[in-house]
């Protein structure tokens, strides 16, 4: 559109429709339009629903719902309360877990779950870039497991086993978790190219031979295991070689956060602004249109793969540098690098999308265990949530249908309007 | 411009018309060879394991046997030399068959992979006995689940709907057959119940799919993580609770008569739950439906062209439907083995990566029911012998026995398989 503009001030009446003058009240209509039938309402309409699916599951498996439920008809009154109570102590402690707790005595702790969404959302966002970025390529990986152990064992291994000055050590160790996040997910693209191996295929495979191979190194003394233990689990980081924390001692909220941003701003930087994301998304796009125009689309795939598989990396590193340093086992991925396909999801494969997406998942899980501890409601009832809303968001469509909202586009939508704006204009003209 | 004209001219060339070839020749099969003979060279000569004269044996009957068969006792460490020798010159051979543009025969695929088992069964078993109907029995039995779940997924896919939730239509079987089947106290009743789970959740798939074109693969993944969270929420607030939910009878192993007392054959094939005889029904019925009907031919076209099914009349999303939802019910099946016919009742994300497997075994089988299915043995197998030689007393670390069913399909998908292709217009949805 900017080049319309630019155009504009060629003398005569301009039959650009973008440029055509409207009067206030169709461009009210046109505005609300969006708003309504856009995509940002269908976000926010998406998390109503999932939410409302949510409230009707807390609240059937309530017992007291239960119990009212029995004498509904002569007192139905009970039953209603005890939804409520159930639905509405569920939701409350799910949001004062994470983002502002009202009960807390001053501002600095209730501002607590915030940071703690924060640090919840930090692998996720990572591994949701690396994942959305093999996407935007048109590969699948479903290897964030393997590629978050694998970084974490090679960054774990620098930071505990490596003596180093402060601030060089966390960065060598950095260094150590993307490449080996780089390299797990190089192999998919080296062989998705050369051999023409399915990358899916090779991906879930890899999850379970890093598993094995950590779980090998774990109980393997010299390797990662602690000396003098029996444990399959590492020593704790060294002091050097851990993320500071960005607000003191009181808050979990760690320097990775910062590499996750600057992480997002460099996918941002990939895909939009150089010339390799310009052939990652050509490739994505049509990979033989891409090929006809020059574009080395093997190169592509081993490219993209392998940054992919240090984004993911950087969960890893992230965990394992900021969340749980005191050593950890062959679970330091916690299911991340699965949550981080749907980050991808929600967020629409786009770096602040994924972002976005990110911090909202990181919300769910920090107030998910808020919500168990307090309610009793177990923390899956918020994966549930958020497959939902990842599946609303998937379909507008549906969502419009639900809400009886109107359809972009529609016949009586504006566009139509400025085909016949135009028509007279150039009427006008002659 | 020159050319057009040259075409265009109305006689034609008077000479004789060649044939033209492409000679490509693909180094995949003699690499893949190679790396394996000379990891048979070093783990079975230069290791030097069963030196000092230890026998491997190999027990091929199973003490309640009608006709029992000996015990097959080999020398480890010449097995070992013998095994790896041929190894090396088959590789060398398929070297040459490349070098010289032939076609490597798929037998001596076969018979290499077959060889390199039998080594490494030796090597293995070094000074210890492998009970072979053992761990044939265990690889149908663990087998079980994937094949239904790459049945499944081949239905779906054929039908050009990507099926990533298989994994939830297996949990999602399990889940349900193990709560009707506790309730009802029949457990044919939670067979049906899977079925029944397995075609909602493909229902969901094809109608997310279908009518409001999500990408097919979005609607996978989300699947099975909305699967996982609702059978984890529901277990942890009903199923726990009260453990008469969650307490399903299983199926006891049913011998079929005369059948069941053919050497080997008979134990592996005919000493199984009924879910597993299901399943030798399943792959032939999935088989001939695709291959050998109307319907199934009307599948595959709309699978692979569904612009050309919809110009000769065929109605492409109902066809599609339908497929997907059988392939939900034969998935949903699949499930139950993990609560009628295994464990005995139901735990969270209990199928742990299963249906990932098959879909592996989707693609490894080149969306082929018998292909698929050999495929998923495979990783039975795998997962078994590891189960078999970490009770014998493994040489290697337990990790890296685990470790080789996965490591064995890269190489498969990388060097034998290669490309796999996928129904045209899989993924694809059919806007008219």
């Amino acid at each position: 559109m900017s080049d319309t503009t630019a155009a504009a001030p060629a003398p005569g009446p301009d039959p650009v429709p973008g440029a055509v003058k409207k009067d206030g009240s169709e461009r009210w209509t046109q505005a609300l339009r969006d708003i309504t039938g856009g995509s940002a309402m269908i976000s926010v309409l998406a998390v109503v629903l999932a939410l409302v699916v949510g409230a009707v599951l807390i609240a059937f498996t309530n017992d007291r719902v239960q119990e009212t439920a029995g004498y509904f008809f002569s007192r139905p009154t009970d039953l209603v309360g005890a939804v409520w109570e159930a639905v509405a102590g569920a939701y409350s402690a799910l949001f004062q877990g994470s983002i502002y707790n009202f009960r807390a005595p001053n501002f600095f702790n209730a501002i607590r779950p915030l940071t703690e969404t924060l640090t919840f959302a930090t692998p996720l966002i990572a591994a949701g870039l690396g994942v959305g970025l093999a996407f935007r390529v048109g590969m699948f990986n479903i290897g964030g497991r393997g590629q978050m152990l694998i970084a974490a064992g090679a960054a774990g291994w620098v930071a505990f086993a490596v003596e180093l000055p402060a601030g060089i050590h966390l960065i060598v160790a950095i260094v150590a978790g993307l490449l080996g996040g780089a390299i797990w997910g190089g192999i998919v693209g080296l062989l998705k190219a050369r051999t023409g191996a399915h990358e899916v295929i090779v991906t879930i495979m890899l999850n379970f031979v890093a598993l094995y191979l950590i779980q090998f190194l774990l109980r393997t003394p010299g390797a990662l295991q602690a000396p003098g233990s029996n444990n399959p689990k590492t020593p704790p980081m060294a002091a050097t070689a851990v993320f500071p924390e960005l607000f003191g001692p009181r808050y979990n909220l760690h320097a990775g956060f910062l590499t996750v941003i600057a992480a997002t701003i460099f996918v941002w930087w990939l895909l939009s602004r150089s010339n390799l994301g310009f052939q990652f998304r050509a490739v994505g796009q049509n990979p033989s249109a891409a090929r006809v125009a020059g574009i080395n689309v093997k190169n592509v795939y081993l490219y993209a793969m392998a940054i992919s598989g240090a984004l993911v990396g950087l969960a890893g590193i992230n965990q394992v540098l900021g969340t749980v340093t005191t050593g950890f086992g062959a679970g330091i991925d916690a299911g991340i690098g699965f949550d981080a396909i749907t980050v991808a999801l929600l967020g629409r494969s786009k770096p602040w999308g994924i972002f976005a997406a990110g911090i909202l998942f990181g919300a769910f899980k920090a107030g998910g265990f808020a919500m168990q501890a307090a309610e009793g409601v177990p923390i899956d009832i918020v994966v549930v949530v958020q497959a939902l809303i990842v599946l609303f968001i998937a379909a507008p469509p549906l969502v419009r249908a639900i809400f009886h909202l109107p359809t972009p586009g529609t016949t009586k939508g504006p566009e139509i309007r400025d085909v016949k704006t135009r028509k007279t204009n150039e009427v006008v003209a002659k | 411009m020159s050319t057009i004209t040259q075409d265009s001219a109305p006689l034609p060339s008077s000479a004789p018309i060649v044939k033209l070839t492409a000679q490509v020749r693909s180094w995949k099969i003699p690499i893949t060879f190679g790396a394996f003979a000379i990891a048979s060279v070093l783990l079975f000569v230069g290791l030097g394991r069963g030196q000092r004269g230890e026998l491997s044996t190999f027990r091929l009957s199973e003490a309640r046997d009608f006709i029992q068969l000996p015990e097959v006792a080999l020398p480890t460490f010449v097995t070992g030399v013998v095994v790896a020798i041929v190894l090396v010159l088959m590789a060398v051979a398929s070297a040459w068959l490349v070098y010289r543009h032939r076609k490597i025969p798929i037998v001596l695929t076969i018979v290499f992979a077959l060889l390199f088992l039998i080594g490494f069964l030796a090597w293995a078993a070094s000074g210890s006995t492998i009970p072979v109907p053992g761990l044939l029995i265990g690889t149908v039995t663990l087998s079980a689940p994937l094949i239904f779940g790459a049945l499944g997924g081949v239905l779906s896919e054929r039908a050009g709907v990507v099926n990533v939730a298989i994994e939830a239509q297996l949990l999602a079987g399990a889940f349900s057959s193990a709560v009707v089947a506790s309730a009802t106290g029949n457990p044919y009743l939670g067979l049906l119940a899977a079925m029944v789970a397995g075609a909602l959740v493909s229902m969901v798939l094809a109608a997310f799919a279908l009518k409001y074109l999500v990408d097919q693969v979005i609607v996978g993944v989300v699947l099975n993580v909305l699967v996982i969270g609702l059978t984890s929420f529901l277990y942890s607030q009903v199923l726990a609770p009260s453990a008469n939910l969650n307490s399903p009878d299983v199926f006891p192993r049913l011998n079929i008569p005369l059948l069941s007392e053919i050497p080997i054959i008979g134990p592996v094939l005919f000493r199984q739950t009924i879910i597993v005889y299901v399943m030798y029904v399943a792959v032939a019925l999935v088989f001939f439906g695709l291959f050998r009907t109307k319907w199934g031919l009307r599948v595959r076209a709309v699978g692979e062209h569904p612009q050309a099914a919809d110009t000769v009349g065929i109605n492409v999303n109902r066809t599609r439907f339908i497929a997907v939802t059988l392939g939900g019910v034969v998935s949903g099946f699949g499930g139950a083995y993990f609560t009628l016919g295994a464990v005995g009742a139901f735990n969270k994300e209990m199928t742990n990566g299963m249906g990932f497997i098959a879909l592996a075994a989707v693609i490894f089988g080149q969306w082929h029911p018998i292909k698929a299915t050999l495929a998923a043995l495979l990783f039975g197998f795998a997962t078994n012998l590891q189960n078999v030689l970490g009770i014998i007393g493994s040489p290697v670390p337990s990790e890296f026995m685990l470790m080789l069913p996965y490591v064995v399909t890269i190489f498969a998908v990388a060097g034998f398989v290669g490309r796999s292709r996928a129904p045209a217009a899989d993924g694809k949805p059919y806007i008219k």
